[in-house]
């Protein structure tokens, strides 16, 4: 296939790398992660980590790491260095954003789909194409939601595109600033395994975002009940893909303090979540006024009325 | 010099010769200086090239004339125009209304930029202005939809006005990412073109969407 020719061509130093290094290793191939090292076992340090393998890629990281050093060699003041940010293809962008919608249990986001090889182009993107999709999507809820009213006069709401900017270009970039300070922080106190670069975190904090812009467009829908569906529904997946990947570099440490990191991630995470529904999008059902029909229970004279 | 010292030039040997430094490629536009044409002549060129650039964005063909000789001042022209075009809508209070003209500004030029910027860091060989030339060109028609809603919004303000109103702005929404793919498109790697056209998509999806929106007072 001509897609995993050219994986096999931008892995190429990496493959090399690690079968001169270990012969016995299996490489990894985005098509078919089923394929994770099996023969890796006689390897490790404890048998109990043997499904850990999976999430950390034990082999691969140092070396990914010292490639990773390798490859972005130009001055930071010019501008191929912030082109090797850039350089994913088509494919590479869609196949990590299917690797956020639907993580599979067990396989680490960054291992499996960024590889040494995180962009920018991905997590920007997606923040400004969030950022729009709740402007608009609250924007016509809120349309939507207060039609019938005598009293209403449609806005554009302008002014809340300025705060969904802020609020989500700096979830995206200072918490994973701040996680990656607080690893290293931890890296220097106990040894971990795994241990992400900045950009890595920022690109899984990008691609975990995506799944939020279905939900977003899906908020419109004026049902309580819905939209707290698809709140959990969206925490839940784009959650997985973190703990998933955050887990592995925690895990070594004090128990405490790796739930704990843990447990605020998602509780950031949701945090967003909650606070954009709340801000964004009008209570639906709010002060509707009640027609004359004579009513059953009160919400079916509500709803009847939109 | 003591050998000099009686040397005389007699006043009847013409001196003459040509002080010319070889330059290797002589373009005919140096040969006369524009320095000395007429105000209208020099207005009227920058105008016609203007003009020229937008019968290009009306009928979009693969033409370089317009990457080549770019200029700003079609777009500049557009998004003042359009910015204009957008105000004097509805606020019940100041937070709540349409965009000001400062942040139409703002997202147009900013978003131009950006664009170009992830054009060129994906390995698109067009030059940063060049880029910036044909987004602000492609604005065109978005102006021309802003021109004909305000004059539906003028005679009413119904679910019918709506309805032409949307079809009129997506339809010049679809002409401009239109316009604009087919003069960028080529100069981009094969296989990132998709990275580079969804940008440009968001851009005029996000100027459509504020020129649908305007309500007036």
């Amino acid at each position: 296939m001509a897609t995993a020719d050219d994986l096999k061509f931008q892995e190429f130093d990496d493959a090399a790398n690690l079968l001169a290094a270990n012969p016995d290793a299996t490489t990894i191939s985005i098509d078919e992660p089923i394929e994770i090292p099996k023969n890796q076992h006689s390897r490790l340090q404890e048998p109990g980590r043997e499904e850990d393998d999976e999430l950390l890629g034990t082999d691969d990281s140092d070396k990914t790491e010292l490639l990773a050093g390798q490859k972005k060699s130009a001055p930071f003041w010019t501008f191929e260095y912030y082109q090797t940010f850039f350089d994913v293809d088509t494919y590479q962008v869609l196949d990590r954003i299917k690797g956020s919608v639907f993580p599979v249990p067990g396989k680490n986001f960054v291992r499996l789909y960024i590889r040494s090889n995180p962009d920018l182009y991905g997590p920007f993107w997606i923040c400004a194409t969030l950022v729009f999709t709740i402007a608009v999507s609250g924007n016509l809820s809120n349309f939507f939601i207060h039609l019938g009213k005598p009293t209403y006069h449609y806005v554009p709401e302008f002014r809340k595109v300025s705060i969904a900017a802020t609020t989500i270009y700096a979830y995206a970039w200072l918490v994973p600033l701040a996680l990656w300070g607080f690893l290293m922080w931890r890296n220097s106190k106990v040894m971990n395994i795994v241990s992400y670069s900045f950009l890595e975190i920022v690109c899984v904090y990008g691609y975990s975002l995506f799944v939020y812009i279905p939900t977003a467009i899906l908020w419109i829908i004026p049902q309580k009940v819905v939209r707290w569906v698809l709140m959990v529904f969206s925490l839940c997946l784009s959650g997985s893909v973190l703990v998933m990947t955050f887990w592995p570099a925690v895990r070594d440490d004090n128990r405490r303090i790796a739930v704990a990191t843990v447990a605020t991630i998602l509780l950031l995470h949701a945090l967003l979540a909650v606070g954009c529904l709340a801000y964004f999008f009008d209570a639906p059902e709010l002060d509707f006024p009640a027609p004359i029909i004579p009513a059953h229970n009160g919400t079916t004279v509500v709803t009847k009325s939109h | 010099f003591p050998g000099l010292a009686d040397v005389s030039i007699s006043q009847d040997i013409p001196v003459e010769g040509e002080i010319t430094v070889p330059v290797g490629s002589h373009s005919p536009d140096e040969d006369y200086s524009t320095l000395d044409e007429p105000v209208k002549d020099t207005i009227m060129r920058d105008l016609k090239a203007v003009g020229k650039k937008f019968v290009h964005v009306m009928y979009p063909r693969k033409s370089s004339a317009l990457l080549r000789d770019w200029d700003l001042w079609g777009p500049l022209v557009l998004c003042v125009s359009l910015a204009l075009m957008l105000q004097g809508g509805s606020a019940d209070s100041k937070d709540d209304g349409g965009p000001q003209f400062a942040e139409v500004f703002v997202i147009i030029w900013f978003g131009a930029v950006v664009i170009t910027l992830n054009s060129k860091l994906l390995g698109g060989t067009i030059s940063f202005f060049q880029s910036l030339c044909v987004l602000g060109y492609c604005v065109m028609p978005l102006t021309v939809a802003m021109l004909v809603c305000r004059l539906v919004l003028l005679v009413g303000t119904g679910t019918v006005s709506f309805i032409i109103r949307l079809i009129v702005v997506g339809a010049m929404f679809a002409w401009s990412t239109l316009a604009s793919t087919a003069f960028l498109a080529d100069s981009q790697p094969p296989n990132r073109k998709a990275l580079v056209v969804y940008p440009i998509f968001l851009f005029y999806f996000v100027i459509s969407w504020m020129i649908l929106t305007f309500t007036p007072q």
